[in-house]
């Protein structure tokens, strides 16, 4: 098979709530996979789960053949939290510096690297500047060039755009297509419908269910509707 | 190396979060000084009276600086705290009544007394034997070790167990987990980069403590700031194994009444001897005990390594189990 990513009768339950139920999902390497669903239908839960923070309650996680949790997968994954998970006291560079050494960059390297996600994320100007001192779209900036530091196979990114302004957004996305074309998966997490269109595969989630899956204008074809939005409200009226 | 990431990120944190550096370094010794100045006061003016006592006593009382006043009613005098004792002559012997609301007074003035006594030879032969032959003449003297430890015991372990908290809570913690590091090289990390800082703090406290306070210290130098580093590592650990069960840094302080304050009553600041053994039995379980042990057997006792080598073995072995049950929780987590 050439799925990158297979999820298979996934469950995910805390403390005998219910957040994810029976998540079927099959992930194709190089496309841009978008889950878009509201805030608290198990977004989070389902990406945490891909990256191995998460053991799925049943069911199981493939990574390129990989169960996961995986130690050893994480090497390829790159993964953007939603929290921007920075170190306020340290400077743009000293935090990349940091995630490039857990990731075992070689040490010559690090710092052009670094130099080169920073610009690819619009933030070399601001290296030397501490975390604490940044903007919230500059921390969600700051967040994405350490998920890409380790030029990870799959990247893994949880509401990428929130806080960031359109032009700067549309920059994203351009270099999301790059990536795209170089080989890479991506997993995107979103409650913006614009956003969604941009998706080559989408899945739609509500209440911890995946409500229809497939490319933006299948689903639009499927029910006849001429935006996402339209189609999410309509699978959510079946199946209500 | 990752543990090295680890380490080289929290010196960094430190160094620019001025006011945890301080709280670590420098808040022991701002305490050590204020206990100092409550503590560090020799009783000199101490009142007596006496009654029908001969003049050759009197005398020698005066000549151990004991200040015998002349006062019309004795009796109520030492009632209303007036004065501290009344010496009189009952029948061959001297009988001595001390005001002993005032525990150190008391304290004080027995020893002042006999000491004055033991001098004359006609009078009754008292014996009195130093067994370590020190001039330990205030409380200060005899809790400052106590007190040396039990201070970095302390700031260790709030300082580590709130950072290590700090990063469950901003996030970065979850951030970990999604690289490829292991649960150990985190911790380990985490002891390996406030080790650092706890050495420093060791050094500076124990340095400050003898050299600026006066606090006895009969053994070796190293061998204190060496107790006082294992005893900061069993902090450090505790307090990054605690840290996993608070949710924020308001419920990391409410650790403190629970498990920080009472190791100071097992410190040997509190005489235990009367209590039951069960009391006694619960010291064993604190870290705190065995480094008090310790440091009095190095400072006061001027005793080697050798005498507590069983306190030394059981300052590794707490660090040893809080971090491994550390890594058990981490590992809990990381699911």
């Amino acid at each position: 098979m050439d799925s990158f990513i297979t999820m298979n009768e996934v469950s995910q339950s805390f403390n005998g709530e219910d957040v994810l139920t029976s998540i079927n999902l099959e992930i194709n390497e190089g496309e841009i996979y978008g889950l878009l669903g509201p805030s608290g239908s198990g977004k989070t839960t389902l990406v945490k789960t891909i990256v191995g923070t998460l053991k799925p309650s049943s069911g199981t996680v493939y990574v390129q053949d990989v169960e996961m949790p995986s130690l050893k997968k994480l090497q390829d994954i790159g993964y953007m939290a939603q929290a921007d998970a920075l170190y306020s006291e340290l400077t743009a560079k000293e935090n990349l510096a940091f995630f490039a050494k857990l990731y075992g960059i070689p040490r010559h390297s690090i710092s052009n690297r670094i130099d080169e996600v920073l610009s690819q994320v619009d933030l070399l100007e601001s290296k030397n500047k501490l975390a604490d001192k940044f903007s919230g779209g500059m921390k969600r900036r700051l967040s994405l060039a350490i998920a890409l530091l380790h030029k990870p196979k799959i990247l893994i990114l949880d509401e990428p755009t929130v806080g960031i302004d359109p032009i700067l957004r549309n920059k994203v996305w351009n270099h999301f297509y790059e990536m795209k074309q170089q080989g890479i998966s991506i997993i995107i997490t979103t409650h913006v419908m614009d956003e969604a269109e941009k998706c080559d595969q989408l899945a739609l989630l509500r209440d911890g269910k995946i409500m229809a899956s497939g490319s933006p204008s299948k689903l639009k074809k499927q029910t006849n509707t001429s935006s996402i939005e339209q189609s999410f409200l309509y699978y959510g009226g079946v199946q209500t | 190396m990752k543990v090295g990431a680890i380490v080289t990120r929290i010196i960094r944190q430190m160094v620019r979060d001025k006011r945890s550096l301080a709280l670590l370094l420098f808040a022991p010794l701002l305490i050590l000084t204020l206990t100092w100045l409550v503590l560090d006061q020799e009783s000199s003016d101490l009142k007596i009276a006496t009654i029908d006592v001969p003049d050759s006593i009197i005398t020698t009382l005066n000549d151990q600086q004991i200040n015998v006043i002349d006062i019309d009613k004795p009796k109520s005098a030492l009632k209303n705290s007036e004065i501290d004792a009344i010496i009189e002559t009952a029948g061959n012997s001297l009988r001595i009544t001390i005001d002993d609301s005032e525990p150190t007074n008391s304290q004080a003035i027995m020893m002042k007394i006999q000491q004055a006594l033991v001098s004359k030879a006609n009078v009754q032969q008292v014996e009195i034997n130093h067994l370590y032959g020190l001039e330990l003449s205030t409380t200060f003297d005899y809790v400052g070790p106590v007190l040396i430890g039990y201070f970095a015991f302390f700031f260790v372990f709030l300082v580590g167990g709130i950072s290590f908290l700090r990063e469950k809570s901003q996030g970065t913690m979850e951030r970990l987990f999604a690289t490829p590091i292991k649960s150990w090289e985190i911790v380990a990390g985490y002891i390996i980069g406030f080790g650092l800082f706890a050495i420093i703090q060791s050094f500076i406290v124990v340095l400050f403590a003898v050299y600026a306070l006066g606090v006895p210290l009969e053994g070796s130098f190293w061998n204190v700031v060496l107790i006082t580093l294992l005893l900061a590592l069993a902090a450090l650990t505790l307090g990054t194994l605690l840290s996993t069960f608070a949710k924020n840094e308001f419920q990391m302080m409410q650790f403190i009444p629970v498990v920080v304050v009472p190791q100071a009553f097992f410190s040997g600041l509190f005489n235990l001897e009367n209590a039951p053994l069960w009391v006694e039995w619960i010291g064993n379980f604190m870290p705190m005990y065995y480094g008090a042990e310790a440091l009095k057997e190095i400072m006061i006792k001027g005793n080697s390594i050798d005498a507590v080598v069983l306190e030394i073995a059981a300052l590794i072995g707490f660090s040893l189990v809080f971090f491994v049950l550390n890594l058990g929780t981490l590992a809990g987590y990381r699911k």
